[in-house]
């Protein structure tokens, strides 16, 4: 217990300049607007060294408060269109400085493929998409899972088979870990098929199948079930595709 | 009561004199626009502004920093050295020695707020240097009373100062919280993040915000509105009232 006088020796000037200031305080802050962090307010990402600057040697946890900060622009929960005042490109400098910060993180990469991408305005998702692409193609074998949903946003979203045909060929190419479920690689075959390219479709499957990197008797029985699906077509003239 | 007050002032800059302390704040600046003409040197664009950005807030940082040591080193001096006992003894309100040191150690922080100014108009319009120095003084003046509120409660070195720095650090990131609480990426809240919302809502009415003081964009972007500056010198005054009720309740109810 402290050694401390009773209440009553308190002056009662003392007592009202505390309850006047309180009483200040509060009806301060209750005028105050609530702080909103508005889409004009996203400034230009400082450069890479600068924040490591700020981060005084703690650059993943500088890009973890980043990218919880970032995040709270421009989003009103229920909006109809999320994001609109949102200048983009400022986002995506930030989400690439936020990885060049934390390399190893994926918040960024799931934000730009999940949020920022899936706003009802074609011009934001491809550029979205397309900063996706490009930092996929920096970490393959850990960003392959934001390439495969862009994949999938292009393809059906956009419905750019070209550009769809672009990151499939991406994951096919580049991604070369050995966690990474067939399903992903194989994505660049089933987009083919749909364009038609059934004769690449078919030599994509059988070398596939012959490298022995498929091990999943299921997706084994699957692959070859295409593969014969596919030469059937081709046999019957590459004509419509059969469900 | 100001024949009282005055003296108290007066020694407690003396105190500040003797401590070099504003030799100090000059080594501070004269540091920090080395760091700056370093980094001018390897800019490509924008160089003044990346000086006066910096330079600010380094030199913000700085002052807070000095001026809270300075307060509760000198005041736990005067407690050990029953200085203040000895005053208090005297035919003397408790409330005129409150309000002598925080007159004295607020002189030191409009003095503080003057040296940490007058070097970024190398590199800002003098216009907004002045309001971004009145910002500052207005930000060190509640540093002040607060650092003194902590000191005359815990009478402590560590802990008065570790209270400043956990009251500096949160009033500057509290905007922030709140606007990280409030936009989840999910339309409806369990009750945990109600709550925890709450608990940040309710702290931030407590506290100051010093996150929109002495702002960088200022000196590089734009003055201050009117506004804005209404806002300031009213939380300012509204926060210092409420830290001077607080000492001084806290003063008067301590047993020497």
């Amino acid at each position: 217990m402290r050694d401390e006088r009773p209440l009553s020796h308190v002056s009662r000037p003392v007592l009202a300049l505390l309850a006047a200031g309180l009483a200040l305080q509060i009806a301060l802050h209750a005028a105050a607007p609530q702080p909103r962090a508005k889409a004009p307010d996203l400034m230009p990402p400082p450069a890479t060294p600068l924040l490591r600057l700020a981060g005084l040697g703690e650059p993943i946890a500088l890009a973890k408060i980043l990218m919880l900060q970032l995040q709270a622009f421009d989003y009103r929960s229920g909006s109809k269109i999320p994001y609109k005042d949102l200048d983009y490109a400022r986002v995506e400098a930030w989400l690439a400085r936020i990885l060049e910060l934390d390399p190893g993180g994926q918040y960024p990469l799931l934000a730009a493929s999940r949020l920022y991408a899936e706003v009802p305005d074609e011009a934001r998702q491809r550029s979205m998409l397309d900063f996706v692409y490009r930092q996929y193609l920096l970490d393959p074998n850990r960003r392959w899972p934001w390439l495969a949903h862009a994949t999938f946003l292009t393809k059906h979203r956009l419905k750019d088979m070209g550009l769809a045909l672009k990151y499939a060929s991406a994951l096919q190419k580049y991604t070369t870990a050995k966690d990474v479920p067939a399903w992903a690689k194989t994505m660049e075959i089933f987009i083919r098929e749909d364009l038609n390219e059934l004769e690449t479709a078919r030599v994509m499957i059988g070398g596939l199948l012959a490298s022995g990197r498929i091990t999943d008797r299921g997706e084994l029985k699957f692959l070859d079930g295409r593969l014969r699906e596919i030469e059937e077509r081709l046999k019957q003239g590459a004509g419509k595709k059969k469900r | 009561m100001l024949r009282h007050i005055l003296p108290i002032a007066r020694y407690t800059l003396l105190e500040a004199r003797r401590n070099r302390l504003l030799m100090l704040a000059l080594i501070l600046v004269a540091a920090g626009l080395a760091f700056t003409q370093f980094l001018q040197q390897v800019a490509i664009t924008e160089s003044n502004q990346i000086q006066a950005a910096l330079l600010a807030a380094l030199l913000r940082v700085g002052a807070v920093f000095m001026l809270a040591a300075f307060v509760v080193t000198s005041m736990v001096r005067e407690f050990n050295d029953k200085v203040m006992e000895l005053i208090l003894s005297r035919p003397l309100r408790r409330s005129s020695y409150f309000l002598g040191k925080l007159a004295g150690y607020a002189a030191v922080a409009l003095a503080l707020a003057l040296i940490s100014s007058l070097p970024l108009a190398l590199f800002a319009p003098a216009a907004r240097v002045a309001l971004w120095g009145l910002s500052l003084a207005c930000e060190l003046l509640l540093v002040t009373a607060f650092a003194l509120f902590c000191v005359l409660s815990l009478t402590q070195v560590m802990s008065a100062l570790a209270a400043v720095a956990g009251f500096y650090l949160l009033s500057r990131s509290i905007g922030a919280l709140q606007i990280m609480a409030a936009n989840p990426l999910s339309d409806t809240l369990s009750l945990g993040q109600q709550l925890v919302n709450s608990v940040i809502d309710a702290i931030a009415f407590l506290l100051p915000g010093l996150d929109r003081m002495t702002q960088t964009g200022w000196l590089i972007y734009a003055a201050p509105t009117a506004a804005e500056i209404v806002q300031l010198l009213a939380q300012t005054a509204a926060y210092a009232l409420l830290l001077c009720g607080a000492a001084l309740f806290d003063l008067q109810r301590k047993n020497f």
